[in-house]
């Protein structure tokens, strides 16, 4: 915040203690002040952009004219009230300067996030506690549905049996594999190249993609087809059959989007690794495994639990693959498609509100830690 | 305790040659010093002997092993490294004793033997502490521990010094030098200051371009250096090297300067007799320049004058640098002597010491 202010010493920010010291309803003013110049961008942006959507719907001009002005407009105006808010606090003292100038940035920003952060996630468990159709308040009941219910049961079990320990732990082994083999050989470009672009195709694109792979019909199937012809055997409904471990076969899906991501980091953080530190391992009397396992492996850890959580967090919230691929059918539902099928489908508001604050508590320890993690690595 | 010896070592990198052709013998107990200018190959022909490189050509061998396709926790050597290459996430003691664990060694004899070194080197108090929390003298030591408690047949140490401040790094090197003779095994040292080449080593070994120039202890090698290349090198100031011609006059042989003309003495009368006429670079240490007054008896002194350009005072000694014509060189002068710029000074050239090349091969005429 202080860069946000003149760098110069009469317009250094006034202290905390300072601040208190000039008694309560100072501090309210300054507070209120604070507030209202936060609030303050976002509100006239918001009304003078409706003015201008209204402005716009209704005049002849052609669309292309149309599209400029809004642009101009939309950007300019944000631009422009920036400066004039800032203008209006230059012309405060310099103590009260001091004060309120860091919000004139900031405080939008918070305001912002707050409306469509904070607020959505309130309503939420809000209409969590009511019934399907959010007029009947029925406390915890939904709650009590959810843990007892056989669907959500196998949704938490695919979640956390399967999806977190095959999905993300394969992803972070081969991630860690290929980053090191890879660092080790002359065609590392090449290598990383093509196992980071699967993280190029959509979610969607890949179900898809692995959809056709698992085709009954081996003329499709690419894996039916070779099934088939080594084995003799009838083709396969991978991803209907063999319950629950149909959902490895979803899974997959998943590594194979990933892996690039982890392996990218994983890279970086092994040509961070000082090579004398290594050779002298090696000097030392370590195997090219002991220089792995006891040297560079501790000397990435913080890049390892990084990617390890990152990932457990996006596997959490595993979505699209299960939903294009088999719709959650077969016992592979997940907790996000839960929640889809509870709110779209049978329209359960209740239910389907309890479902995602159930998915964001079990998140957030993992988001947490991952913070923590950031912070001690001065990532942010 | 092992001999270390270089059999016609090259290393490539494509068309680069790093090291060229590396013959030499290091003693066993001996301490060598690799010595010259930053990309002479100096590091890379210990990097070599380390395993940390592979040999393009030729062998090494360690005792009478010949270990080019031995790989480096095989060869039975310690290295200390110029970053000093200490493990993070290991503590003091940790660091030590990792080499000793992956040989499977029993718990007591590493706790022995890590409380010895650590004793010697003063660090027993800090043998709980992560490297990040020690100064770089202290990191300096535990990178040195590691090495003593391998208890191994050769040192190789590349650049240990380098990052410490000029005070600790001349306290450390008389430490080096004292570890080396407890300890009685062949220390291989890689560095690019003279000065810790003249005061550490047995034998010297001056490498320039990936070449070998010269192999002497540390005296032979400053009274009788090979070439311009090594003369230049050793010795700090550096030798003054001027174009010259031996002339015949009044029935003498002079070395002639141009701006000054010297008598050669006696002593080098084969070299006047064989190479008179013809042209050379002579070379003086600024040491063998001295004003008449304190010339030191007993040498063959020749006489010339100079213009005094600067004075550096040292206490103990005066550098002076010094005009003849437009060449400049440095005297090291007496205290006592008044010394003035832009003054004209008197001077005696002890001729006994002076070194003369060849001005095309640059080689040490003999």
């Amino acid at each position: 915040m202080e860069q946000l202010t003149d760098p110069t010493d009469k317009h250094r920010p006034v202290g905390e203690k300072e601040v208190k010291s000039k008694g309560a309803l100072d501090w309210l003013a300054t507070n209120i002040f604070r507030l209202l110049i936060s609030l303050f961008v976002p509100i006239v942006t918001f009304i003078g952009l409706y003015l201008g959507f209204i402005f716009l719907r209704d005049s002849a001009a052609p669309k292309g004219v149309t599209a400029i002005v809004a642009i101009i407009w939309g950007v300019g105006g944000v631009a422009a009230l920036y400066l004039v808010s800032n203008w209006l606090v230059e012309k405060l003292n310099d103590e009260w300067r001091a004060k309120i100038q860091p919000f004139v940035f900031v405080g939008p920003a918070v305001a912002i996030l707050f409306v469509y952060l904070l607020y959505p996630t309130i309503a939420t468990f809000r209409l969590s506690l009511f019934d399907r159709n959010g007029e009947i308040f029925v406390g915890l009941q939904n709650y009590v549905d959810i843990f007892t219910n056989r669907s959500m049961f196998v949704a938490f079990r695919n979640n956390i049996l399967l999806w977190i320990p095959f999905g993300a732990l394969f992803t972070v082994v081969l991630g860690l594999l290929i980053a090191v083999l890879a660092d080790r050989s002359k065609y590392e470009r090449t290598a990383k190249a093509l196992i980071f672009m699967p993280m190029a195709i959509s979610m969607v694109g890949a179900a898809v993609i692995w959809n056709m792979i698992y085709d009954v019909n081996p003329n499709v199937g690419v894996l039916n087809w070779i099934y088939t012809n080594i084995t003799g055997n009838n083709p396969q409904a991978w991803t209907a059959s063999n319950q629950p471990w149909n959902n490895l076969f979803l899974i997959v899906v998943m590594i194979w989007l990933q892996t690039g991501f982890a392996m990218v980091l994983f890279s970086a953080a092994i040509k961070g690794i000082p090579s004398d530190i290594t050779e002298a391992a090696r000097v030392d009397g370590a195997t090219e495994v002991q220089v792995f396992f006891r040297i560079m492996i501790p000397y990435i850890s913080g890049t390892i639990i990084t990617v390890t959580t990152t990932v457990v967090i996006f596997t959490l919230k595993i979505f699209d693959v299960v939903q294009v691929m088999t719709g959650g059918q077969f016992d592979t539902q997940v907790i996000a498609t839960q929640f889809y099928r509870e709110y779209f489908t049978s329209r359960n508001s209740g239910l389907a509100t309890a479902i995602a604050i159930v998915l964001l508590i079990t998140v957030i320890p993992v988001m947490i830690y991952n913070l923590k993690q950031f912070r001690e690595t001065e990532a942010f | 305790m092992a001999s270390v010896s270089y059999q016609n070592v090259y290393k490539r990198w494509g068309d680069v040659v790093a090291v060229n052709d590396l013959t030499l013998e290091v003693a066993d107990k001996e301490f060598m010093v690799f010595v010259g200018p930053s990309g002479c190959g100096k590091s890379t022909s210990l990097r070599l002997l380390a395993g940390l490189e592979e040999i393009s050509d030729g062998q090494i061998l360690i005792g009478d092993r010949v270990v080019n396709d031995v790989p480096p926790k095989d060869r039975d050597i310690a290295m200390v490294f110029q970053s000093y290459a200490l493990y993070p996430h290991m503590s003091v003691f940790d660091n030590m004793a990792f080499g000793l664990k992956l040989r499977k060694m029993p718990k007591d004899e590493i706790n022995r033997r890590v409380k010895e070194a650590a004793d010697i080197l003063g660090i027993s108090q800090f043998l709980d502490r992560k490297p990040k929390a020690l100064s770089g003298g202290q990191r300096q030591r535990v990178a040195v521990g590691r090495a003593i408690v391998r208890d191994p047949a050769v040192f190789l140490f590349d650049e240990p010094l380098s990052n410490l401040d000029a005070k600790l790094r001349v306290q450390t090197r008389a430490e080096i030098t004292k570890l080396w003779q407890r300890l009685g095994t062949t220390f291989i040292y890689v560095t690019h200051d003279q000065v810790e080449a003249m005061t550490m080593a047995t034998r010297i070994a001056v490498m320039k371009d990936g070449i070998l120039q010269q192999v002497d202890t540390p005296q032979h090698l400053y009274d009788h250096p090979n070439n311009v290349f090594v003369a230049g090198f050793i010795g700090s100031p550096s030798m003054n090297f001027f174009d010259a011609t031996l002339v015949e006059a009044d029935g003498k042989v002079w070395v002639d300067g141009g701006t000054f003309r010297l008598e050669m003495p006696a002593v080098h009368n084969e070299i006047a007799q064989k190479h008179k006429g013809k042209e050379i670079i002579f070379g003086v240490r600024p040491e063998d320049i001295q004003t008449r007054i304190y010339a030191p008896p007993g040498i063959q002194p020749a006489y010339m004058d100079a213009t005094i350009d600067v004075t550096e005072l040292m206490g103990n000694e005066i550098f002076a640098y010094l005009l003849t014509g437009k060449k400049t060189f440095v005297a090291r002068l007496d205290p006592r002597t008044q010394a003035h710029v832009g003054e004209n000074l008197d001077l005696v050239v002890a001729m006994d010491k002076i070194h003369m090349f060849d001005p095309k091969t640059e080689a040490r005429l003999v």
